[in-house]
């Protein structure tokens, strides 16, 4: 439905987004994950028409929106902090679109009901939108979005300002509400748990490109570089050097591989061939991990932190592990990591081209 | 609650008190006395109404006159990034606190019969008479309010529109608002509550503007303040006069209590976001012909009056008297080498020279005077107790007063001898610098009292933890800061006293006039020479006063006495 070809935009004279391509398709949800600065908004905002791109076309079901100025596209945002009208009551900040479309009055009131029942909210009409609490306050931003039923939903970070328990609440709701109207929509948001909750597919934004599009179990258990598996939170990234393989008949070209780290050796089976002596980069899941005397991976405990039904037990060397008993601090351990928990990561270097 | 707290108090409190509240109560007690009220008949009535209405007329249309030109400018200065805003942003910020005569003076060099457009105008097409009859006419009291008073709507609806949230505008775009409804329904509505403070304050300094409408309105105009002023001194009919102030000190009691409900309710309504991000270029040649044009607009209505004073000053433009040929054109200082003659030798006028220094005693006693009433109750207010919010309103009532109700009090309450045996204070010219400290005073305190606070305790400690005695502590700490506040302040105290017109025209003393009275006077005498001379005169004051806007910007704590 959505489709977006090659935008590129500058801030400051710096290259914001750097050719940006993906298409939404019907009912999808798709995520926009990137660090804060990484142009994420600005790009809702170059979608919903409220800046113009350098460079790139937008297009609705084949049709270029370059001409179609913001208030004629149908697009609905929830803004960070919602952007509710002060000075309006709960039913009139609702019912703005609604008027702007020049519905008649019983249909404005019969809408405006209807989306404040999907989002939990009937009885709050009179309410001044200043009195209401921060999750109140979104609900209502997401019924005024949803009321003059537009054809595509953008949010723009929506759950930011809110408490733990009160975003894990409302991302479910907001799930379910996206499932029931079946409008497509884009969620940009720098949380990853946030992303892979509400998301069908996340694009992970870095330096003003897509560095990776897939589904949200593609995405977290085949990160394909250094800085994906960092800033998803995967697991610890260590550098090491491929070693030869024993045994094998060409030691030059390896596909089984033996690494050394500075934590110990690993032997990992990749599905791609790798010169000995090249450097790589590996991930380490920190689960599924246990204490073992023959262990390959070695070091001496530097913190140990309960965490759920685990203890987070951090080594010397930075790495940490979720084992489910608690080490002594300043012990020396070794730990049994399988073959399983280890990956192989392209350098940052090769974005985008994987290991 | 001993002495000690009292006592910053009491020179303030008998100081207010005897040249405040006192004239205060006898203007009450004179307006509304049977006997005075007995005295209004019909005719008065009738008068009274009418000088009402005018007074409300002229600040009506002041006020729209203002918004409509204010309202773009502040558009110009919340939504544009402009290279010179700050500069184009003072310019506008000046006439707000120039004397009223400069002011006078400033339209007179400009579009009065001898100002340069007429001038300029009858040299070009060899006219007999000046073509443009501005000064004693409705707009030329419209015109120089709207000077004055720009400033406050670019201040307060600026401010409101700078940190007005862009996203609220944008959120109305994408709900199906074109950029017109977008205005009309989220912008303006939420402008509302600043812009109707701005204009009840614009309306407020319209309401009880004296010095404008006397000077550039003339006698065929007489708002409340000027005709209590011409009750008092022309006619000599006090209690009318204390009737007009007791209507006057009414109305602006109603305007100021519905102005602080406004400014109240103002806080709600917007959303603070950093100012900075709604800032940008012009783009589009409407955007572009509306930036140049409002540029060129405030250059022009800022720029030209302050800049002919100066310039009129020093330029001979006309024939000598009588000889209609011989017009002599070029620079010339003759102007100011008149301030030291007495050309008319009367007892009453003096040298203009002896005004100026009449002026800069009486300034310089103002500054003595409000620093040491002031300075103490500053102290005291900087760390509030219970004594302290209970009195703090109490002197901030002078503002509230008009400058010539204070006057007319002076003149009732002191036209007798205070204590018997003594001559009675009206003839004193200490009666000047007394209605400019009570003037001055709460600017002083209000200027004073949150440097002193800025200064918290724990830096005292600090300095008295490293070893400073008590009194290196005072110099290494408090010093630095109170002199800058100080220096402000009677910086401040010694402008307003410079350029006071109102209580002075009706107190000060014909043989000790101020420089402000001295330029009225020249100002209303025909002949080149006397408006050459008011116009030296006022570019004097004009600059000694811009000199303190300066000092008093530079010496100022951020954030410190805003209106």
């Amino acid at each position: 439905m959505l489709q977006l070809l090659d935008i590129s935009k500058d801030y400051e004279n710096k290259p914001l987004l750097r050719g940006i391509s993906f298409a939404v398709a019907a009912n999808e949800t798709v995520c926009l994950l990137g660090a804060s600065g990484s142009g994420k908004s600005t790009l809702l905002r170059i979608i919903a028409g409220l800046e113009p791109p350098e460079q790139g076309t937008i297009r609705w079901e084949g049709q270029d929106l370059a001409s179609v100025p913001a208030h004629l596209r149908n697009f609905g945002l929830v803004f960070q902090d919602y952007a509710l009208f002060p000075h309006l009551s709960v039913f009139e900040n609702i019912a703005f679109g609604l008027k702007m479309q020049n519905l008649p009055r019983p249909e404005i009131r019969q809408r405006v009901q209807e989306a404040m029942k999907q989002v939990n909210l009937s009885g709050f009409e009179r309410r001044r939108v200043t009195e209401l609490s921060g999750g109140e306050q979104q609900r209502v931003a997401l019924a005024r979005a949803l009321a003059p039923r537009p054809r595509l939903l953008m949010f723009d970070e929506p759950l930011g300002a809110l408490d733990r328990a009160l975003r894990d609440h409302l991302l479910d709701e907001l799930r379910g509400i996206l499932h029931a109207t079946r409008i497509p929509a884009i969620y940009v948001t720098h949380d990853q748990e946030e992303a892979f909750a509400i998301a069908d597919r996340v694009l992970l934004l870095h330096e003003g490109m897509i560095v990776r599009d897939g589904s949200p179990s593609e995405v977290w258990n085949e990160p394909h570089s250094a800085w994906e598996a960092r800033f998803l939170g995967l697991g610890n990234v260590i550098e090491g050097v491929v070693r030869f393989q024993v045994g094998k008949a060409c030691p030059e070209l390896v596909e089984g591989l033996k690494v050394e780290t500075p934590a110990g050796f690993f032997e990992l089976d990749c599905g791609h061939t790798h010169q000995a002596g090249e450097k790589v980069n590996l991930l380490l899941r920190p689960s599924g991990v246990r204490l073992a005397a023959d262990g390959n991976l070695r070091g001496v405990v530097a913190d140990v932190v309960f965490h759920q039904d685990q203890f987070k037990v951090t080594l010397e060397n930075g790495l940490y592990f979720y084992l489910p008993e608690a080490p002594h601090v300043g012990e020396e351990i070794r730990l049994c990591v399988l073959q399983s928990g280890i990956q192989c990561l392209a350098n940052d270097d090769f974005i985008g081209l994987g290991c | 609650m001993g002495f000690r707290r009292l006592f910053p108090w009491l020179g303030v409190s008998l100081f207010l008190g005897l040249f405040f509240f006192y004239p205060l109560a006898r203007i009450l007690w004179l307006g509304l006395n049977p006997a005075s009220l007995a005295n209004l008949d019909l005719s008065s009535l009738r008068f009274t109404f009418y000088v009402l209405r005018f007074t409300f007329y002229q600040a009506l249309l002041s006020t729209l006159l203002t918004l409509l030109i204010g309202l773009p400018a502040a558009t110009l200065f919340a939504r544009f990034d402009l290279r010179g805003k700050s500069m184009l942003r003072l310019l506008t910020a000046i006439p707000f606190m120039l004397p009223t005569v400069v002011v006078a003076a400033g339209f007179n060099a400009l579009l009065g019969p001898r100002g340069w457009i007429n001038l300029g105008l009858m040299q070009l097409f060899g006219l007999e008479s000046p073509p443009i009859v501005f000064v004693y006419t409705l707009w030329a009291i419209l015109l120089a309010h709207v000077f004055y008073n720009t400033t406050i709507v670019i201040r307060v609806v600026g401010n409101a529109l700078a940190h007005l949230d862009p996203r609220l505008e944008q959120a109305a775009r994408l709900l199906g608002a074109d950029a017109r409804r977008a205005f009309w329904r989220v912008t303006l509505p939420l402008l509302r509550p600043p812009i109707l403070a701005a204009a009840l304050l614009v309306f407020l300094f319209d309401f009880t503007s004296f010095g404008v409408i006397l000077l550039l309105g003339g006698p065929r105009f007489a708002t409340l303040e000027v005709e209590i002023y011409i009750q008092a001194i022309q006619i000599f009919d006090l209690p009318l006069a204390a009737v007009l102030s007791l209507i006057q000190l009414l109305c602006t009691l109603a305007f100021s209590v519905l102005y602080s409900r406004i400014v109240t309710h103002m806080t709600v309504a917007t959303a603070p976001r950093a100012a900075a991000s709604n800032l940008r270029r012009a783009r589009g040649w409407r955007e572009k012909l509306f930036v140049g044009g409002m540029i060129a607009l405030l250059l022009a209505l800022f720029l030209l009056p302050m800049a002919s004073l100066p310039l009129r000053s020093v330029a001979r433009l006309e024939s000598a008297r009588g000889e209609r040929a011989a017009v002599s054109y070029g620079l010339t200082t003759d102007y100011y080498a008149e301030l030291f003659v007495n050309r008319l030798g009367s007892l009453f006028y003096v040298p203009p020279f002896e005004a100026l220094a009449n002026s800069l005693i009486y300034a310089a006693v103002t500054v003595v005077l409000s620093l040491a009433l002031g300075f103490p109750v500053a102290s005291a207010l900087a760390r509030p107790g219970r004594l302290e919010r209970l009195l703090d309103p109490f002197l901030m009532l002078p503002l509230g007063a008009s400058a010539v109700t204070l006057g007319l009090g002076f003149i009732i309450t002191f036209n007798k001898p205070l204590l018997t045996g003594h001559g009675s204070l009206i003839t004193s010219p200490l009666l000047v610098p007394l209605a400019h400290t009570i003037i001055a005073l709460p600017f002083v305190i209000r200027s004073l009292q949150p440097a002193l606070a800025s200064i918290p305790d724990r830096l005292r400690q600090a300095a008295a933890s490293l070893g400073a005695s008590p009194r290196r502590v005072w110099f290494t700490v408090d010093w630095p800061i109170v002199a800058r506040a100080t220096l402000a302040a009677a910086i401040f105290a010694f402008t307003v006293s410079l350029g006071e017109f109102g209580a002075t025209s009706l107190v000060s003393r014909p043989e000790y006039p101020t420089l402000p009275i001295a330029i009225y006077r020249f100002l209303s005498q025909p002949g080149g020479l006397n408006y050459g001379q008011a116009m030296a005169m006022a570019t004097i004051l004009m600059g000694v006063t811009g000199l303190g806007i300066l000092l008093i910007e530079r010496f100022r704590l951020p954030g410190a006495g805003e209106f």
